[in-house]
């Protein structure tokens, strides 16, 4: 016997399967979603009332408060230029997060609507996929660090550079996710009810491909801020003195090893919301794909 | 109009291209196909894989264009230079359930805009009315009201089958396309569905095309029965006498090979063989490898589908 | 009567869910004597598939764990088996095959490379020897051709050509017991048939044990000696397969047989079983069977009924049916 366990998984999940619960109640029950989804709403939230929780102006320097290691005063101490890293790291939650919202609602859109494109008019489908080729074939990074480059130093270029970096996986998902669905019996159905190509993708095809999206764009909530910190790094991205967490950490690079709290604060903090993404991500996964299977 | 069948089917050939390593072959799916539907009968049509039944069911309906030869539904030409107008006109009449429910209904889509969906495509419908119509076609199946507002994966496949019949007689069609319905059914949920097919072909007056894989449902729900295999009729008959006295030998090696419920039952040799490729058909009757009878003849020369006997045809050297 | 090959008593299998554990299958209990061919028939969701795998213990340990029972196999209890005790067990004394030919094959090995693998793990067989056996065993399975044939892939194989393959690899070891489960399911009717004739020349031939599992009553009637019906998780009637044909005790069997279509009746209607299979988290008073049976007294939602012995081998889980009946025995 070469195959030991085939079927098991199957028996337990037909089993187990569900019957008249909703997806929310079983996501709430979920630990890895419930952590994942507590962590980034509380960054959120701190980002959001950042000036009710620090008075302190973010960008405000005071020579004679260089280099304060962390203390009652300054939680996570101060800078070169005595700014208050705390309140730094709060109005860079602000960059940070936005950065990665926007590149995740924009490539999901552009993934969404060029994916089923690819999968519905044939025709269409060699170009656009050879063009998702093409950008593939660049590391996401370089290709983000070029766009960025040749479009200045801004947030809507950060933005536009990510989006277009990580188009090509979503496409690839949505449309390989729109070509099994498009070969189900419910869509013949409608095609034997005379339905006409728009309502098949709209009512069919589209809302059936968004699972494995949601779970991608999560990851690319990550990828994203993880790529504009590097971007920032780098020098391409955004530029001080706003703050976000990648340029906090570039402008601490010089000072690590008389203040290490510059660079150790952001750094949590990337990772802390990358983490709690990743959790979101694979719990969003567990979740929604038994439903795809429809619990056979 | 009353003797018009309300399907015809000629000489009805379709092949499809299969790319592999090697390149590219053709696979004869079916090779002239000829049946014809009464008004309220139930064609039974059997075969076991590659015996293009399925084809030829969603030829029907429009889900695959046909090769050559014609179908003809309600008197339209389907097949022909106007092919899609002429199916649009029929449209409505015409209705296809399909084997996997679980596969059938969008998993994202409540039961009552399922079943509410050729209606909304067809257009025209008030939402009162439109609300109305599918209460009474929940009512209709014998599922309660209140599942309008469910979703798919709360429903057992016998239930979600109901549900899809439903949907497939929103416009009040005649014509349906019932491509083994039951098979994915737990044997105590199948029966519950063929009797519905039943009752709702008294009710309603509906005609059917039975598709299924042996020859055992096929007796509570046919009026006439047709064999396939490997892409063309071997032999139809009214019901009674395909299970009394089959003609053709595969006919009767199908009706052999189903298990019966019968401990003392003596089971006739089993049939040898597998279903030949269809990329690559033996030459005169597809049958002929398999077959106990075959002769010359059957190895050189295709058998036609020929009268054999009051409103039966066969096809098989035998019989000539 | 010498002690059963395989014996299993009062086995319960439980599935981790999101609010717990489930029940999947409850109290069952049945026997596979030396050379028998025993039958396990009932619906999705009776659970006789999860006792096939329990046999073999290939469920998921951290989803799965069996509260109570045993399951003897000579003298090991397999519910406390070591793994190494597990691993001489599964494919040398019991084998299994499955529903699916093609998803239990490697695509990317040949034929005879995944024989031999079975026969160098168990057997110690390689080179020209194993090829030797290899060829032979894809004979003994009716496979034509069989020296050619086994260096096809999987995918060159029909569907009835791949489930030989899978029963010549479970017989590959002469085990004492093989579990098919559905193994015909898949494959059409004339297909069916051969293979099933295949598998009863097979158990004369090697003197095996067959567990036969299957949701077909023909297939059971054609098959087993014996039969065990299972209904959501429990089994409701045991006995020897005329005797199960000729008088079933159990409401739910009689409805079974009668929603058979039949060959040869020309009743215009088919006989149907009332309402639905429960799901294995809907909690139901006493016998499961209860809201679909048309004999049901009050006493059927009390308790959960207990297996009582009918005679002649017979036995059933329906203690208001066997009183009418009037030949209980002990």
């Amino acid at each position: 016997m070469t195959d030991v366990g085939i079927g098991t998984r199957a028996t337990a999940a037909a089993i187990a399967a569900p019957r008249g619960y909703g997806t929310l109640r079983r996501l709430l029950r979920h630990r890895s979603f419930l952590i994942g989804f507590t962590i980034i709403a509380l960054l959120a939230i701190l980002a959001v009332l950042a000036p009710l929780i620090t008075p302190i102006d973010p960008s405000a320097m005071r020579v004679r408060l260089r280099f304060r290691p962390p203390q009652a005063a300054f939680w996570f101490g101060t800078d070169q230029f005595g700014r208050d890293v705390f309140t730094r790291v709060l109005y860079g939650a602000r960059i940070s997060l936005f950065v990665g919202f926007a590149v995740c609602v924009v490539s999901g859109l552009c993934s969404a609507v060029l994916g089923v494109i690819a999968a519905q008019l044939r025709r269409l489908d060699s170009a656009i996929m050879r063009l998702m080729d093409a950008l593939m074939s660049f590391p996401a990074i370089l290709l983000a660090l070029g766009i960025a480059a040749a479009l200045g130093p801004r947030v809507s270029s950060v933005i536009i550079a990510l989006t277009v970096a990580y188009i090509p996986a979503g496409v690839r998902i949505v449309r390989a996710a729109a070509l099994t669905v498009r070969e189900m019996d419910f869509v013949q159905a409608a095609q034997v009810s005379g339905a006409s190509s728009l309502r098949i993708v709209l009512r069919h095809i589209l809302p059936n491909c968004l699972s494995p999206l949601l779970v991608h764009l999560t990851f690319i909530f990550a990828y994203a801020m993880l790529a504009e910190a590097a971007l920032s790094f780098l020098g391409v991205g955004i530029q001080p003195p706003i703050a976000s967490w990648g340029n906090i950490i570039a402008e601490g690079r010089d000072y690590a090893t008389q203040a290490w709290w510059v660079m150790l604060f952001p750094g949590i903090a990337i990772s802390l919301a990358a983490l709690s993404l990743n959790l979101l991500g694979d719990a969003l996964g567990d979740m929604l794909d038994p439903r795809l299977k429809g619990g056979e | 109009m009353v003797d018009q069948p309300i399907v015809e089917v000629r000489d009805l050939r379709k092949t499809f291209s299969v790319k592999h390593a090697g390149g590219v072959s053709t696979l004869h799916a079916l090779s002239g196909v000829n049946f014809e539907i009464m008004r309220g009968e139930t064609l039974g049509l059997v075969g076991e894989s590659g015996s293009g039944k399925t084809t030829a069911g969603r030829i029907l309906v429009g889900l695959v264009p046909a090769g050559s030869g014609s179908v003809r539904l309600f008197g339209h030409d389907i097949t022909g230079a106007d092919g899609k107008a002429q199916l649009a006109k029929v449209r409505a009449r015409l209705q296809f359930v399909f084997q996997d429910p679980y596969a059938s209904l969008n998993p994202r889509m409540r039961i009552g805009s399922a079943i509410a969906e050729p209606l909304d495509i067809a257009g025209g419908w008030s939402r009162k009315d439109r609300n109305g119509r599918v209460a009474e076609l929940l009512d209709l199946v014998g599922l309660p009201k209140t599942s309008i507002d469910r979703y798919p994966h709360e429903f057992s496949g016998g239930q979600r089958q109901r549900i899809v019949i439903a949907r497939a007689l929103a416009l009040n069609p005649q014509f349906v396309v019932c491509d083994e319905p039951v098979s994915a059914l737990d044997v105590s949920m199948q029966a519950q569905v063929v009797n519905l097919l039943l009752d709702l072909q008294d009710r309603l007056g509906l005609s059917y095309l039975f598709i299924a894989h042996d020859l055992a449902v096929v007796r509570a729900v046919s009026t006439r029965v047709a064999v396939m295999y490997a892409g063309s009729i071997v032999e139809t008959a009214p019901k009674s006498q395909i299970y009394s006295d089959p003609q053709h030998p595969y006919s009767r090696a199908l009706l052999d090979a189903v298990p019966r419920a019968d401990p003392n039952y003596v089971r006739h040799p089993v049939v040898s063989g597998e279903v030949p490729s269809l990329l690559d058909p033996p030459p005169g009757c597809c049958f002929h490898p398999r077959c106990p009878f075959a002769f010359e003849r059957c190895r050189v020369e295709v058998p036609i589908l020929r009268e054999s006997g009051p409103d039966r045809r066969v096809a098989c050297h035998l019989f000539t | 009567m010498a002690a059963p090959l395989l014996s299993i008593r009062n086995l319960t299998v439980q599935f981790r869910v999101d609010t717990g554990w489930v029940t999947a299958i409850d109290d069952v209990s049945l026997d596979v004597g030396a050379g028998d061919c025993v039958g396990v028939v009932g619906e999705s969701g009776s659970g006789k598939s999860v006792t096939a795998l329990s046999v073999l213990q290939l469920h998921d340990r951290v989803s799965t764990r069996m509260p109570s029972g045993s399951i003897l196999y000579q003298d090991d209890d397999l519910l406390r088996a070591k793994g190494s005790t597990m691993r001489r067990i599964r494919g040398s004394e019991i084998a299994m095959i499955f529903q699916d030919p093609m998803s239990s094959l490697n695509p990317v090995l040949t034929i005879a490379d995944q024989i031999s693998e079975t026969l160098r793990q168990h057997q110690g067989l390689t080179g020209a020897a194993a090829r030797r056996r290899v060829v032979e065993l894809l004979g003994l399975v009716r496979i034509p051709d069989a020296a050619r044939r086994a260096d096809d892939y999987p995918h060159r194989l029909s569907g009835g050509m791949r489930q030989r393959v899978m029963i010549a690899m479970a017989i590959a070891c002469k085990p004492r017991l093989l579990i098919a489960d559905e193994p015909t399911t898949a494959l059409d009717v004339t297909i069916q048939a051969q293979i099933l004739e295949l598998l009863r020349d097979l158990r004369r031939e090697l003197g095996m044990s067959v567990m036969l599992i299957s949701h077909d009553l023909g297939v059971i009637a054609e098959f087993a000696q014996r039969v065990v019906v299972m209904y959501a998780g429990r089994v409701v009637e045991a006995a020897p397969v005329t005797q199960l044909f000729r008088r079933p005790v159990h409401p739910y069997t009689m409805g079974l047989i009668a929603a058979v279509p039949a060959l040869d009746s020309e009743a215009p209607r088919l006989t149907t079983i009332a309402g639905r299979i429960p799901g294995p988290q809907e909690i139901i008073p006493g016998c499961r069977f209860s809201p679909r049976c048309a004999l049901v007294q009050p006493s059927c939602l009390d308790e959960p009924p207990s297996m009582q012995t009918v005679g002649d081998g017979q036995s059933a889980r329906c203690p208001p049916r066997i009183q009418v009946l009037g030949v209980r025995h002990g």
